[in-house]
C-alpha cells in the first residue's frame, strides 16, 4: 500500500487510542472535502472499527487514506489486527449478532454507514476489514 | 476528562465538554447513580451538544444511565444531540432508550412539566 501524504495511521491499544484515531479521521475528511454528516459517519466508522480490535483482538491498526475511482474521489478506512479471526464472516454481518454482550450492531452498521464495505478474516490469523466512503 | 455534575435545584446537570474515553464514561454512569441518591434528585440532564461522535457504546452507557435514574425514582433527558450525529447514529442503527431534548433549557422544561 503506497503511503500518502495524507495517509494516517493510528495503532489502538487502548481507549484512548479509539478517540486518536476518530479524531485523525475527522481531520483527514475535513481536508479532502467532505460535508459535516459524512465527517460524522467517518468518525463513527472509525470509533466502531477501532473498539472491535480493541474488544476482539486486543491490538491492530486503523489506517485511513485518500482514494480516487474516476470521478469519485473519497477516503478508505482500513482497520486491521491479528487477533483470533471470525470463524463465520456471514454471521458476525446479520444485525444483533454480538460475541461480546455489546450490541452487535459494529460491523453491519459500519456496512451501512459506508458506501463500500469488505472483511477478510482468517481463524487464528486475523481480520482485515475495509470501508469506502465517497464525497457527495 | 471527566465530566461535570451541577447540582441545580432538584436535577443534576451533566455536562459533556469534549470527546470521551469509554473509560470516562463509565466514571460518569457511576457518579450519576450515586449522586441521584445522594442529593434526592428528581432527574438528570445530560448534555452532549460537544460530542461529535455518539457510537454503539457511547449509546449503550447512556441508555444504562437512563435506566438505573429510572431504579433510583428519577428521570434522564438527553440534551443537544447535534444534526449529523443523528443522523450517523440512525445508520448505524442504534436507538436511545432514554427521552431527548433539543437543549438544556427544553430539557429542564421537560423535568419541570413531569414532576
Amino acid at each position: 500500500m503506497p503511503v500518502t501524504r495524507n495517509e494516517i495511521r493510528v495503532a489502538i491499544r487502548s481507549d484512548g487510542d479509539i478517540l486518536a484515531a476518530r479524531q485523525q479521521g475527522r481531520e483527514l475528511g475535513t481536508r479532502l472535502g467532505f460535508r459535516p454528516s459524512d465527517l460524522a459517519v467517518i468518525a463513527t466508522a472509525i470509533s466502531e472499527l477501532a473498539r472491535n480490535i480493541l474488544v476482539y483482538a486486543k491490538s491492530g491498526n486503523i489506517v485511513c487514506w485518500p482514494i480516487e475511482r474516476g470521478t469519485k474521489k473519497g477516503v478508505v478506512i482500513q482497520a486491521d489486527d491479528e487477533g483470533p479471526g471470525i470463524p463465520n464472516v456471514e454471521t458476525v454481518l446479520k444485525d444483533g449478532y454480538s460475541t461480546s454482550g455489546g450490541l452487535g450492531l459494529g460491523l453491519p452498521g459500519v456496512r451501512r454507514l459506508m458506501d463500500e464495505f469488505a472483511i477478510v478474516s482468517r481463524k487464528g490469523h486475523g481480520t482485515s476489514v475495509t470501508a469506502i466512503k465517497w464525497i457527495k | 476528562m471527566l465530566v461535570p455534575i451541577l447540582k441545580q435545584g432538584q436535577y443534576l446537570i451533566a455536562s459533556v465538554q469534549a470527546a470521551l474515553r469509554d473509560a470516562d464514561l463509565v466514571k460518569l454512569r457511576d457518579a450519576l447513580s450515586e449522586q441521584v441518591g445522594t442529593y434526592r434528585s428528581r432527574g438528570v440532564i445530560i448534555d452532549v451538544t460537544a460530542l461529535d461522535v455518539l457510537d454503539s457504546f457511547a449509546c449503550r452507557i447512556l441508555s444504562d444511565i437512563a435506566n438505573i435514574v429510572r431504579l433510583r425514582g428519577a428521570k434522564t433527558v438527553i440534551v443537544g444531540i447535534q444534526p449529523e450525529v443523528a443522523y450517523s447514529m440512525v445508520q448505524l442503527g442504534l436507538r436511545l432508550d432514554g427521552v431527548a431534548a433539543l437543549d438544556l433549557e427544553e430539557g429542564l422544561d421537560y423535568m419541570k412539566r413531569g414532576t
